[in-house]
């Protein structure tokens, strides 16, 4: 096992190198440059500008140093933002868009498990029609459509919850976390009711009812063991679209998250930003996908076998 | 119980009715966990932030975006104006509603007869938050920190009015002495100008002349050292009637009254609080939930909504602001006067602001505003759908026969795009000419407008101080915002000499010829006059209209309206 997973995190070396030269030839490729306004930089300012960030340097001078600093930690001060360093901006916003993203998961995982369960319980009746029904409007309705309906849903007309901000009235964390999890919820009913299904008809089922085991313990101890093995192995990946998909509910619902530097440094061509956030999300995803594989291996004996000895 | 009755008069197995009695309840109907969840969370905002702020004299401020830094002298944006404004302060302030000057932290102030020499007397009561005492020597240091070339200053410019500022601020030369700003004594500051310029004590009243003080920029590094820490809660010494309290990045910035303020008895709120709404439609939602006193604008589509049901809160002047089109004169068709006039005057400018952007913009036909301090501007053209044929026809491409397919860039925006569209439609039916719509992002399209890498392309620009300089003076030949390729010697003639001359009458005139120049010659073409968008609470006294959209905090009040 220790070997599977040190094996792993020596495979994330190459991709993420990789990762950060693509984004750094990509933004230095793109046109327009970090410190352009409306109103025009002088000359002197913008020679100024270059010197202090270094752009004036050939591009493979700037990226060493980039890369010689990134890996002792220090991703480089924002260019947008002058008194900010990189560290310090993700320093703020991950924390944000990791809970955000926890609350979203939690929700999805809640509404998701339950009705995927209950749905497979009783299929092709009213019980799996209508949770079936919520599942498919969620994966369609994006969040830009369901945000703003549950704001003046709950928001305005009904006035229980606020309809932005984080961390700034009580509550307010709650309309972000659903909007954002909807999605995955819906996902996760679907894999959880194909999943039950499937395992609810197979033969193991059938002996341990042959058994007289308590039908609880069969659905608890037997069938959601095996049957959501399709959920845990959708976890990494959801989590990693989680964390770096919340711009548009960090957007609608004003949180202070990551997500929105991710978009918005591309914009302004942050050029430090956007590596930095990128790599950040990049070692996420290949962190959470290798979770993943390894409570699938945990959960079920022949996955274990093939990662471990594979 | 009534449920598990339903299931099993339908017929159900016994079974599954068992398992729905040992399951959680959670599986028999998962919506209704979520619904609990919503019910005990309702009665969390019995009083919203727009009661209790009231009520505690804390104002609850939409601010636009994350401010890039709090530096008077790094920062250009209207955004950390704002904030500079409640957190420092100048020689001269403004008064909210007529925007007159009024004294700041100079008392008194003498211009010598030619105009170039301002001699300015401190108070003698002005504090830094930290209770130094605001002296003559601390502009004097702050303005040079401002020109330092290092720095980075885009708004060095602003300046450049001072004596030998300019050469100073691009090294040429490097003794600060040589430069007309001089300390005589703590409480006289004593300035000179290279020329006479009417507007300078409105420049006294911007950002880019406002003090910092010294001990603590160089306990955080050099002068002219970019984002260093100073201006972090804690660190931040200013003069202005407000404190800073806490940043938190891309949530809230708090400010609070500051008691070392020389007027702080004039000052009645405790505290502000400004939010980074990026999102009009957002920010106008946490203005209606009553999360918000005062919001920075109002979305295109609830303009309409609250000029019916709640015109008390919705705020719609005129902006210091023009929205037009730039034509590069460089390449054919565009550098014929006679394509670019008939361009001009085919656009149904009423129909754009009545049909588009709805808020009651003001038609353009002049680069200045329609009412600057009492400079008027003629309209330079008009609407003559028949003349612009004419002139097209002129030019050598009768209806439109023979003209190149013409390119329109605009940076990527729904109201700019549906402005796009109009336009390219108007063209089309009164010309008879053809246009493609290019989208860029901000960035290129910058760089593609200062490398003239276009043909026609949306513009907009916001005046620094009440004076048609503001606006005129970036179309001379050598100034870095004329992206067109225009260059006209009598128009800057025209300009430089209205910058020589004193008298009021003779200077607006110079300018009235020189726009008449630009408005013949529409190297750039005029739309209409922005509108500024505001929603403000009841609640709030001492917040007036203005054409340069400024709202000094020190004015404000709360008051418990009675509806």
């Amino acid at each position: 096992m220790l070997r599977f997973i040190f094996r792993r995190l020596l495979q994330a070396i190459p991709v993420l190198l990789a990762v950060s030269v693509i984004t750094f030839l990509l933004i230095h490729a793109a046109p327009g440059g970090p410190f352009a306004e409306e109103k025009a930089v002088p000359p002197e300012v913008l020679k100024h500008l270059n010197e202090r960030y270094k752009l004036d340097q050939p591009i493979h001078i700037q990226f060493y140093d980039y890369i010689s600093h990134a890996v002792r930690g220090d991703l480089g001060p924002s260019f947008k933002y002058p008194g900010r360093s990189v560290n310090e901006i993700i320093a703020a916003g991950f924390p944000v868009t990791l809970e955000l993203g926890c609350y979203a998961l939690l929700f999805a995982l809640l509404i998701g498990i339950g009705s995927g369960v209950c749905a497979a319980l009783s299929p092709n009746t009213w019980r799996d029609y209508l949770p079936m029904m919520f599942a498919t409007i969620g994966i369609c309705l994006p969040a830009y459509v369901l945000g703003p309906f549950l704001v003046l849903v709950f928001g305005i007309w009904l006035e229980w919850l606020p309809v932005a901000g984080w961390e700034l009235i009580p509550g307010d964390k709650i309309l972000p976390s659903i909007t954002l999890g909807s999605v995955y919820a819906a996902y996760v009913a679907r894999l959880s009711r194909g999943g039950m299904l499937e395992t609810l008809s197979r033969d193991f089922i059938r002996t341990a009812r042959a058994k007289g085991m308590p039908e609880a313990v069969i659905i608890f101890r037997h069938a959601m063991r095996v049957g959501l093995l399709p959920v845990v192995s959708f976890l990494g990946p959801a989590l990693a679209g989680l964390l770096s998909g919340s711009f548009v509910v960090e957007t609608i619902f004003q949180v202070p998250g990551l997500g929105r530097y991710f978009v918005q440094g591309a914009f302004n061509r942050d050029y430090t930003l956007i590596l930095g956030t990128t790599l950040l999300f990049a070692s996420l995803i290949i962190v959470f996908n290798l979770i993943a594989d390894i409570m699938l291996a945990w959960l079920d004996p022949k996955v274990r076998h093939e990662t471990i000895n594979g | 119980m009534i449920r598990l009755q339903g299931l099993t008069s339908r017929g159900q197995s016994k079974k599954f009715a068992r398992i729905f009695t040992l399951t959680p309840y959670i599986f028999r109907n998962p919506i209704l966990p979520a619904l609990f969840l919503f019910i005990a969370s309702c009665g969390f905002n019995h009083e919203t932030n727009v009661e209790s702020g009231t009520r505690q004299g804390i104002l609850h401020v939409g601010n636009g975006d994350e401010p890039r830094e709090l530096d008077p002298h790094v920062v250009t944006g209207s955004i950390e104006h704002n904030l500079c404004m409640a957190l420092l302060e100048g020689l001269l302030d403004r008064d909210p509603e007529s925007l007159d000057i009024v004294p700041g932290v100079a008392r008194a102030w003498e211009v010598s007869e030619d105009g170039r020499t301002y001699r300015f007397h401190l108070r003698e009561d002005a504090r830094w938050s930290n209770g130094d005492p605001v002296t003559a020597a601390d502009f004097v240091y702050s303005w040079r920190r401002a020109l330092l070339p290092a720095l980075g200053n885009n708004y060095a410019y602003m300046l450049f009015y001072i004596r030998n500022a300019e050469r100073f601020h691009r090294g040429e030369i490097t003794d600060f002495n040589k430069v007309g700003v001089k300390a005589p004594d703590d409480l006289t500051l004593v300035v000179e100008l290279d020329n006479p310029t009417p507007f300078f004590l409105q420049l006294l009243t911007h950002m880019s002349y406002f003090p910092v003080h010294q001990a603590t920029i160089e306990a955080f590094g050099a002068p002219d050292e970019r984002g260093t820490r100073w201006t972090r809660p804690g660190n931040h010494v200013g003069n202005g009637p407000f404190k800073l309290k806490e940043w938190v990045l891309n949530r809230s910035i708090v400010v609070e009254k500051n008691g070392h303020y020389w007027d702080a008895g004039r000052v009645k709120l405790n505290r502000i609080v400004f939010y980074p709404i990026q999102n009009a439609t957002t920010e106008e939602r946490m203005f209606r939930a009553g999360q918000l006193h005062i919001t920075g604008t109002t979305p295109l589509d609830k303009v309409e909504y609250y000029r019916q049901e709640r015109p008390e809160v919705l705020k719609l002047f005129p902006f210091f602001s023009t929205y037009y089109y730039l034509f590069n004169t460089g390449a054919s068709p565009l550098d014929q006067v006679k394509v670019r006039q008939a361009l001009a005057m085919s656009i149904d400018r009423q129909q754009i602001v009545e049909k588009i952007t709805r808020a009651g913009e003001i038609p353009a036909f002049s680069y200045t505003p329609p009412e600057v301090n009492g400079y008027r501007a003629e309209p330079g053209f008009s609407y003559d759908v028949e003349r612009a044929g004419a002139l097209l026809a002129e030019a050598g491409y009768p209806g439109g026969a023979g003209f190149p397919p013409l390119e329109l860039m605009y940076n990527t925006s729904e109201g700019h795009r549906r402005i796009a569209i109009a336009i390219q439609q108007m063209w089309k039916t009164a010309l008879n000419i053809d246009v493609t719509l290019v989208n860029q992002d901000w960035k290129v399209y910058l760089d593609k407008r200062d490398a003239r890498d276009y043909q026609v392309a949306r513009a907009g620009w916001i005046g620094d101080y009440l004076d048609p300089n503001t606006f005129l003076d970036m179309y001379t030949s050598n100034s870095g915002n004329n992206d067109t390729g225009w260059s006209n010697l009598r128009y800057d003639t025209l300009i430089a000499q209205a910058g020589e001359t004193t008298d009021r009458e003779r200077r607006f005139a110079l300018f009235r010829e020189a726009e008449s120049v630009l408005m013949t010659d529409l190297p750039i073409m005029p739309i209409y006059t922005y509108m500024s968008k505001a929603l403000v609470s009841p609640d709030v006294r001492g917040w007036y209209p203005n054409i340069l959209d400024i709202h000094p905090y020190k004015y404000i009040s709360l008051v418990q309206s009675t509806d």
